[in-house]
């Protein structure tokens, strides 16, 4: 074969190739947006100021959705109030007070192997520990520190990376004014971390809205108000999962549907705003 | 002295995979000791009510829907991330990337959800069968492993040397076959650490299939057929289940637990090995 015929098939495979490729990324894209137009278009006629206010009745036929708006608000603040500061003081620890060690490599096992467990698993051991062995039963409480486990290895991993980025200048000089290593840490890294911390949070409290599995055998499925961190409740998650699976009612499940695509594609914003300022500032 | 407050705050990923592994095992252990190891593996089985706990056909379920899964996500995924690294306009990225992780945020449920009213009408119809099918599960699974298999092949065809690139172009490559013959051999090990930890995700799913999957207790004869997995055995029988029930269910989750830090722990390995 002459080195033209060569040439000739190397570039229509790469046209091959090239079209492939673009296949895949466009009809990636195609469904994406098929699934959330869908969501929207059939979810959000559903959606009024009486859906968001008013308490559901007749297991969540009639009535709004507000209880358990309120039961996804509670369980993911004592998420994360419980992970944050333990997945924060992981990543200060592992950036700034220690050289890689055996110590160092433990915990990021742990912290990987957490990230990779289904949140099933979470469920099964939420459930296990802080419903029956601890006796805080169904409940917010159950629920928020079941979550709090499962993202925490989230928090760890992005404050980790912001703390990275800080440079090391900032520290040189805080140091050589006197500061002691707290107060660098305080007073400087923390500052200028903090726009990445606040990305991983933002993240993991996408991940604690969208979750059911760790949830529903956790903080139970009771549709009431709740009025104490010991009342079980159900989350928005939770709630649509019920609907639409026990086919209680499609309209209800696409408006849920609807108000949790909202949430996250505003938390995804939210963001990445964070992210694209931390980088500007970076440089 | 604020050393030692942020050691203990780092220990908290330590205790809590020690926790977690402690009580899912001292609950779930005393029924596999009780059926036995082998029998509970591989029973035929499942009938809580006459005391048989069998999960072979639950393994045979997880294994078929993953490998689906797999077998339809991997290539797509990785195509894509060949698209942001080396094909898309800087404009295209921009908007790619967010989009992947709007992906990634969507609540699995909904996924769920829309298979079913969606992909498990088209296969009833187009191939028939129930429709609640190890396709469906599988279909809705590649879609949910994307964003894993997406960000971490990126990264790792991000992390490459550019001289690696230009090298091969320089030698009278074309793009793509510099992509084929340099960039991806280059960046395997990232690439397999990304379709073990999407493999992962598409095993521990649970919600998202209850709802396409069909959950019969039987070997599958085709992927038409409706089955239940490891996750939806779970899923499933938590909401009423008690004394050894619930223990089976635990020892589910054992299994379960056990393939899942296998594939971590290869994950890491082969990552690290760099």
């Amino acid at each position: 074969m002459g080195l033209n015929a060569k040439n000739k098939k190397a570039r229509s495979k790469e046209r091959a190739a090239k079209i492939l490729i673009w296949s895949a990324a466009v009809s990636v894209m195609a469904v994406l947006f098929f699934i959330v137009v869908y969501i929207l278009v059939k979810g959000l006629p559903v959606v009024s100021i009486g859906f968001l206010t008013e308490i559901p009745s007749n297991m969540g036929r009639s009535g709004g959705i507000s209880s358990t708006i309120v039961g996804t608000v509670l369980i993911t603040l004592v998420a994360v109030a419980i992970a944050a500061p333990f997945g924060i003081g992981t990543a200060f620890y592992l950036a700034e007070y220690t050289r890689e060690s055996i110590v160092t490599r433990i915990i990021r096992f742990c912290a990987e192997s957490l990230a990779g467990i289904p949140s099933i698993v979470y469920g099964l051991f939420g459930f296990i520990f802080f419903v029956i062995y601890l006796g805080f039963g169904y409940s917010v409480l159950s629920g928020g520190l079941t979550l709090a486990f499962m993202i925490l290895p989230t928090i760890i991993r992005t404050s980790e990376e912001a703390i990275k980025t800080v440079p090391n200048i900032y520290r040189e000089v805080s140091m050589s004014l006197g500061a002691s290593k707290w107060q660098t840490i305080y007073k400087v890294v923390f500052p200028s971390a903090l726009r990445g911390i606040a990305n991983g949070i933002v993240l993991s409290i996408g991940r604690s809205i969208a979750e059911t599995a760790a949830v529903i055998y956790t903080a139970g499925s009771v549709l009431r108000m709740p009025s104490s961190m010991f009342s079980s409740s159900r989350t928005m998650a939770v709630h649509f999962f019920i609907l639409a699976s026990e086919g209680i009612s499609m309209e209800n499940a696409f408006g849920t549907a609807a108000l949790l695509v909202i949430l996250i594609f505003f938390i995804n914003v939210v963001v990445n705003m964070l992210v694209n300022r931390f980088i500007a500032k970076g440089r | 002295m604020s050393k030692y407050v942020f050691f203990i705050l780092a220990l908290s990923s330590i205790s809590a995979l020690a926790l977690i592994t402690i009580f899912i095992i001292s609950r779930g252990a005393p029924i596999i000791g009780e059926v036995g190891f082998f029998d509970f593996v591989f029973g035929m089985t499942w009938a809580p009510g006459r005391g048989e706990y069998g999960i072979f056909p639950m393994i045979v379920g997880s294994v078929t829907v993953t490998l689906g899964a797999a077998a339809l996500g991997v290539p797509i995924g990785i195509c894509c991330s060949i698209f942001m690294t080396e094909f898309a306009p800087a404009a295209l990225r921009n908007f790619f990337r967010p989009a992947i992780q709007l992906l990634a945020g969507i609540p699995s449920v909904v996924y769920g959800f829309w298979g079913l009213i969606f992909i498990v009408p088209l296969i009833r119809e187009y191939l028939g069968g129930p429709g609640l099918s190890i396709l469906a599960g599988a279909v809705i699974l590649a879609i949910m492993i994307l964003p894993t298999v997406i960000s971490i092949t990126e990264v790792s065809i991000l992390a490459l040397p550019p001289e690696y690139k230009a090298g091969a172009m320089a030698l009278g490559l074309n793009h793509w076959q510099a992509i084929k013959t340099v960039l991806l051999p280059a960046a395997k090990s990232g690439i397999v650490a990304a379709v073990i930890l999407g493999i992962g995700r598409a095993i521990g799913e649970t919600m998202a299939v209850i709802m396409v999957l069909g959950n019969a207790v039987a070997l599958p004869q085709s992927i038409l057929d409706p089955v239940r997995t490891l996750t939806t055995n779970i899923g499933i029988e938590m909401g009423y289940a008690s004394g050894t029930q619930s223990q089976a269910l635990f020892a589910t989750g054992i299994v379960l637990f056990a393939v899942i830090m296998l594939l971590n722990a290869a994950a890491q390995f082969i990552t690290r090995k760099k």
